[in-house]
């Protein structure tokens, strides 16, 4: 029997039952802060309270307590995991340990005093207590992941308190399924998964399909390397994916729904079924949502390890029991989709602003971002950038707001922070493209992304500094889509075999001119020759990097040099006469005899029968005689020691 | 009201072509005589989209692929600018990387559309890494060769097999660039549910899917002296062979067979259909008698060596339906090597029959058990068409300005019914004609309700005074579907004819490969034309059939030679392993099921417990343990048979309370 305790009454309880604790901690359990040890740090707070003689509820509202604890989804504040957020005050403390529980509790939740070194340090080291004044959150603008982070995600009562379900009452009971989609449309909401289709519009095409059954999906197959926003939704606001999902079904006339998540997220598939078993227990899915008629349920289905399963008819067939691989479009799912039936295919992330476009009112939601691009988008900042974390900011933002404002810089290898001295940055993972410096101050959306080969994606920027060898990036993320290829067509199947094998001479120095010929013909066969996304976009990387570091590629093939120092292939190992004192070691180390005394015996410090050097062509550039010369007389041409 | 409907049109090259009731863009170009080239695409078989050759340039719309896009009115497709031709070539240049390079010893070179698209494009170069290690050949099947290192990946195989032939036996398996075509877990062809039918072979592209040849032990046996080697020549391929040799399919060309034949070596030849002719009667027999004691229907033909091991695999309680007669094929073998030995005054290892066929599913037709005599097979090598026109080339023939011959007798006279029994209806019609002979009701009639271009066709006939329900069925997936509905009561017939291939054996997997649908039609049409022009056209006319029957045969000899018994099949491999010593004649025989849910239920430990009991009371050396896998009683588990009596839900005490009683 479900409780059909009215939305507004789940509310008042709940406000009701929050205003008996003296004060709630809120620990981020995100899989970022749970992997610095933040489980430890929950455990350890309920621990000591205890022996504090204070009572502490961890299901605030079934258990009375004075202090109340919850686990949250994903902060964002990566880099400084793990996140301990203390209310009434608000205060954030970062990087907090076991051992630093004690000195919280007593100071800060019984007296009220902060404790300075736990707190964010600014760029100029004073000390920041609240999360509005620290620029990593202050310059965002955290709309979708607003709850992500503050609430317990496996709290359905928290989420409606906050508002959460009532605009998918509001969209399943009283607005009608083409209403929905006009708001939709009129608000501009896109897909976030990548293409950026109209939302109102794909809704809309599934709508006008005739069928006795139709099917929301959600993609949660987010594969791309570095991305982690869905995740984060996922474990840090469920309720908000299904809350997104009633109101498609509403749009579209659903039954059924299936949420598609990697089974690399077993924190995501577990706080999804949690989410789902409590809201089919208030009557918001099932045989009768919302007292309406109506029926809608979901089920989670968990993938098997296959990237290309994000592709939306390869997921489909993966749904279907069959090998995950795409079927030509048309059909398109909105004909015929799951089982042949009308199917709605979204993200998660366009899914969980669904609720907040109608929250907002679709003029409201359109005046946020650009023209062509409404409304926010997360992003997964990773890379050489001081604050790594998941972001949000509107359409229109720049790269250098996004890497110099909220994510502090960008990072040297040996920790110095260059400011916005970046060399690229990497967007839209595997299917995307690079940014440079040029492109610091263009507003980002979708269209002047795809303008300079690049695109949104599903949300990876990965920040790269003066240190990074283009050439290699590219050929990471070959390797990735070679890898993930799912084998049907032959320009991606061969094509990226064929590429990355190319990309391995460039880097090996076994390329020429025609290497690089053949290269360009090539991604552009597999670029308008495969049959689906994964193929079609796995060039850009490599056409990406040829556009704006064509001087790198040409270092490699014509002068087999790696700018960036990187590739051992290219590094020539030579002794410098002044310091060589001819102890002979590095011939000795040496595993192919490349290294000799210099026959015409000229004069050296040490005597002992001349300089020593290194035979070019015979050096495999193991690099064992730099690191046993103790005088520091052998080293990389160019690079110093 | 009146009203024009306009004719859609679509501009292809600056053409303008109508647009009729085509299936997509790509059949509209072709209609246009624009061969796009394709790997992966066939009219019979679902749109698969992969190979994309077919990409094409749509005005307004960008690149795509032809054989997944509606062509639309209004359409301006380019199928040929720079862009296309260089994509193009390059997805053969990167099929020819990953394909073994060996054309010239290749069994399809010549026939191969690998070759011939590469050929067709001028590539001169590859410019990409070949590919350095492949799979290995599978050659555990005797009715296919596959080898895939040869393979394009194309998945025509994959789709026939589920989609048209309902059996399933190949997929793709693995990721990537190490996807491969495969039987589950990479077993032989051989090994799992294949039944040979050659339907893969025939929509294979390239060399990766063949018959298995056998023409290097045919030329051993006709250039050894103690071999005396004949042959016989199936229907189907008379009204085919030629179209290898630049014939229109249909056109009938038996007596340049004959005359090539003879010219190869063979000393005799002859004609399968007079072996028809006995089946026909057998045959027509057996269903009048089941229709007079109304048992056993509704009879299923057996004359299809892949439909014969479709059934016993997965529908093994209906084999008791299925005729007992053996195939033209097999009854021409046993009978020939029955007389011939005789007449000649030659053991039958000097005797060596070769028969050609259509068929694939033949040559392991020829290798069953239970077609052996003392050990020597009835029918020593099958030959598929195309092997022959190899045969014939590699002697140097020139088919097309050979005399033409005629078979030697006795065996190579035959009624048109005989000949008819190579396209689909025609076995039934045969039978007909035998039947209505048989009943009294009239001489020889043309059934066309048989004849119908259709893969499943049910007609009602008049035979005596009874009307008959028959159904034709082609194609395995329109045979389960018919069986299927039959098994759930929603029909029912008296015989049921049921041929492997969409067509009947015209269509066969060892017949000349064509993309043309029409030539299955001429062939069709080849094989009734030659019925017309025969002189007798019901089996019971033939003289030299009443001549075998009445000198040769009575009822134990006809039903040693021409008859035979079937196999329950499901169960494909690891049947048996014997646990214990295996006495000829042991006293007491136990056989213990280890199928997954006996074993769940304690096989094992009843196993274990059995054999110490067995040690202890001394009888370890009269005792016979076998273990079998799955006979499929699982919900009665553990199931133990003693002395072949089933004891079910076993546990120990019964073991021995049935052990006991019998020592």
């Amino acid at each position: 029997m479900s409780e059909h305790i009215p939305l507004e009454e789940r509310k008042r309880l709940f406000d009701a039952c929050m205003t008996q604790y003296k004060a709630r901690i809120v620990i981020c359990a995100g899989t970022g802060c749970d992997a610095g040890g933040s489980l430890d740090v929950f455990d350890t707070f309920i621990d000591y309270i205890k022996e504090k003689g204070l009572s502490v509820a961890v299901t605030l509202r079934k258990e009375r307590g004075d202090i109340g604890i919850s686990r949250s989804g994903c902060q964002g504040f990566c880099q400084m995991g793990p996140l301990v957020t203390l209310y009434p005050q608000g205060v954030l403390y970062t990087k907090v340990q076991p051992g630093d529980v004690a000195e919280i509790v007593d100071e800060t939740l019984l007296r009220g005093r902060l404790i300075e070194r736990l707190l964010y340090q600014a760029a100029d080291n004073t000390p920041v207590a609240d999360t509005a004044h620290i620029p990593f959150y202050a310059r965002q603008r955290r709309t979708v992941l607003k709850l992500c982070g503050n609430i317990d995600a496996q709290d359905i009562d928290e989420y409606i308190a906050n508002g959460g379900y009532m605009m998918a009452r509001k969209a399943f009971v009283t607005m009608s399924a083409e209403e929905i989609c006009t708001l939709m449309l009129q608000a501009g909401l896109r897909g976030r998964g990548g293409a950026g289709f109209p939302i109102g519009r794909k809704w809309d095409l599934t709508r006008i399909q005739k069928s006795d059954v139709k099917y929301i999906i959600c993609n949660g197959d987010e594969g791309d390397p570095g991305a982690f926003m869905d995740r984060c939704v996922m474990e840090g606001n469920p309720h908000s994916v299904l809350e997104g999902m009633l109101i498609a079904a509403g749009a579209v006339d659903a039954t059924e729904g299936y949420i598609y998540v990697r089974t690399e997220y077993p924190l995501a598939v577990k706080r999804l079924r949690i989410a789902i078993e409590d809201a089919r227990r208030a009557g918001i899915l099932g045989a009768d949502v919302f007292g309406s008629g109506k029926a809608f349920d979901i089920q989670v289905m968990e993938g098997a390890g296959a990237f290309v399963c994000g592709e939306e008819t390869a997921l489909i067939a993966s749904i279907e029991g069959k090998r995950g691989m795409p079927n030509p479009k048309p059909p398109f799912p909105a004909e015929a989709g799951l089982f042949g039936k009308p199917t709605v295919i979204n993200n998660v992330e366009t899914l969980a602003s669904v609720p907040i476009v109608m929250q907002l009112g679709a003029d409201a939601y359109a005046a946020i971002g650009t023209e062509k691009s409404k409304g926010t988008k997360t992003f997964a900042l990773t890379g050489h950038v001081a604050n790594t974390g998941l972001i949000e900011v509107p359409f229109g933002a720049t790269l250098r707001q996004i890497i110099g404002d909220i994510g502090g810089g960008v990072m040297s290898d040996d920790g110095t922070n260059c400011s916005i001295n970046l060399k690229a940055v990497q967007i839209g993972g595997p299917s995307g493209g690079c940014l440079t410096k040029e492109h610091l101050d263009m507003p980002l959306d979708y269209e002047n992304l795809t303008a300079v080969g690049a695109m949104v994606g599903s949300g990876g920027l990965v920040v790269m500094n003066n240190e990074t060898c283009i050439v290699s990036l590219a050929r990471f993320f070959m390797q990735f889509t070679q890898n993930e290829s799912c084998g049907k067509c032959v320009p991606c199947r061969e094509g990226t075999k064929q590429m990355l094998n190319l990309l391995d001479d460039i880097i090996e120095g076994r390329a020429t001119g025609e290497t690089l010929e053949l290269l360009e013909q090539l991604a552009t066969t597999v670029k308008f020759g495969s049959l689906c996304g994964l193929g079609k976009t796995s060039p850009n990387p490599v056409l990406s990097t040829l556009r704006y570091f064509r001087d790198e590629y040409n270092a490699h093939v014509f002068d087999k040099r790696c700018p960036a120092g990187r590739y051992k292939a290219f590094n020539i190992y030579a002794v410098t006469p002044e310091k060589c004192r001819s102890c002979g070691l590095c011939a000795k180390k040496g595993p192919v005899y490349a290294i000799s005394r210099n026959p015409a015996g000229a004069v050296s410090a040490g005597e002992r029968g001349g300089l020593y050097q290194i035979d070019k062509d015979k050096c495999i550039k193991c690099g064992a005689c730099a690191e046993s010369c103790k005088f520091g007389a052998v080293a990389i041409e160019g690079r110093g020691e | 009201m009146n009203k024009v409907a306009k004719t859609r049109t679509a501009v292809i090259d600056t053409i303008e072509v109508a647009i009729g009731d085509e299936r997509n863009l790509l059949e509209l170009i072709r209609k246009a005589h624009i061969e796009l080239p394709t790997f992966c695409y066939h009219s019979e078989i679902s749109v698969y989209g992969a190979c994309r050759m077919c990409m094409v340039e749509v005005e307004g719309r960008g690149i795509v692929p032809a054989c997944s896009t509606a062509a639309a009115d209004g359409m301006v497709v380019h199928t040929n600018t720079k862009q296309i031709r260089d994509m193009r070539k390059m997805i053969v240049e990167l099929l020819l990387a990953n394909h073994d390079q060996s054309c010239t010893t290749c069994p399809k070179s010549g026939d191969c559309k690998l070759q011939k698209i590469a050929r067709q494009m001028g590539i001169s170069k590859v410019r990409f890494k070949q590919r350095e290690n492949f799979p290995e050949l599978d050659l555990s099947s005797d009715a296919i060769l596959r080898d895939p290192k040869k393979c394009v990946l194309c998945g025509d195989c994959v789709r026939v097999c589920k989609e048209i032939q309902a059996v399933g036996v190949l997929d793709f398996a693995g990721r990537g660039a190490n996807s491969m075509v495969m039987p589950c877990f990479n077993k032989g062809i051989g090994e799992v549910e294949c039944v040979g039918c050659g339907q893969c072979v025939k929509v294979c592209p390239v060399g990766a899917l063949t018959p298995k040849y056998q023409t290097g032990e045919v030329w051993n046996a006709i250039h050894d002296e103690k071999k005396r080697v004949v042959v016989q020549i199936a229907p189907a391929v008379r009204v085919a062979l030629g179209e290898h040799f630049g014939f229109k399919p249909g056109t009938t060309t038996t007596g340049q067979i004959v005359t090539a034949l003879r010219m190869m070596g063979f000393d005799m030849v002859y004609d399968t259909s007079f072996a028809a002719d006995f089946t026909v009667i057998e045959e027509g027999n057996e269903f009048l008698a089941r229709l007079n004691k109304g048992e056993g229907l509704p009879l299923l033909t057996s004359c299809c060596p892949a439909w014969v091991k479709f059934a016993e695999q997965y529908y093994p309680d209906m084999l008791s339906n299925l005729s007992t007669c053996r195939s033209p094929q097999q009854m021409f073998g046993a009978l020939c090597k029955e007389k011939l030995t005789k007449e000649l005054g030659i053991p039958r290892e000097e005797l060596v029959v070769v028969s050609i066929m259509p068929c694939t599913a033949k040559k392991f037709e020829a290798n069953r058990e239970e077609f052996r005599t003392q050990g020597n097979k009835d029918v020593d090598y099958v030959l598929t068409t195309q092997e022959l026109a190899v045969m014939i080339r590699e002697r140097g023939i020139e088919f097309d300005k050979l005399e033409p011959g005629s078979f030697d007798m006795p065996f190579g006279f035959k009624s048109g019914a005989a000949v008819i029994f190579g396209t689909s209806g025609g076995v039934s019609e045969a039978v007909l004609r035998y039947a209505s002979y048989v009943t009294g009701s009239g001489a020889f009639k043309e059934y066309s309700s048989l004849r119908a271009d259709e893969g499943i066709k049910i007609t009602e006939v008049a035979a005596g005074d009874a009307r008959l329900r028959l159904a034709v069925v082609s194609g395995l997936g329109n045979a389960r579907r018919l069986i299927d509905r039959i098994r759930r009561g929603e029909e029912s017939f008296d015989l049921i004819e049921v041929m492997a291939c969409c067509g009947g054996c015209i269509n066969g997997g060892g017949q000349p490969v064509s993309e043309d649908r029409h030539t299955v039609l001429q062939r069709a049409k080849g094989l009734y034309d030659n019925d017309k022009m025969l002189q007798i056209h019901s089996s019971q006319e033939n003289p030299y059939v009443q001549k075998l029957y009445k000198e040769d045969l009575n009822e134990h000899t006809a039903h040693a030679l021409l008859h035979t018994e079937y196999k329950n099949r499901k169960r494909i491999s690891g049947e048996e392993i014997v646990l214990s010593n295996q006495e000829q004649n042991a006293r007491l025989k136990l056989d213990i099921c280890f199928g997954t849910s006996c074993f769940i239920r304690g096989a094992q430990g009843l196993y274990t417990k059995l054999m110490e009991y067995v040690r202890e009371r001394g009888i370890a050396d009269e005792t016979e343990f076998k273990v079998s896998f799955c006979g499929e009683q699982c919900k009665k588990g553990p199931n133990l048979s003693v002395n072949g009596k089933e004891i079910h839900h076993c546990t120990i005490e019964k073991a021995i309370e049935a052990i006991e009683r019998i020592i």
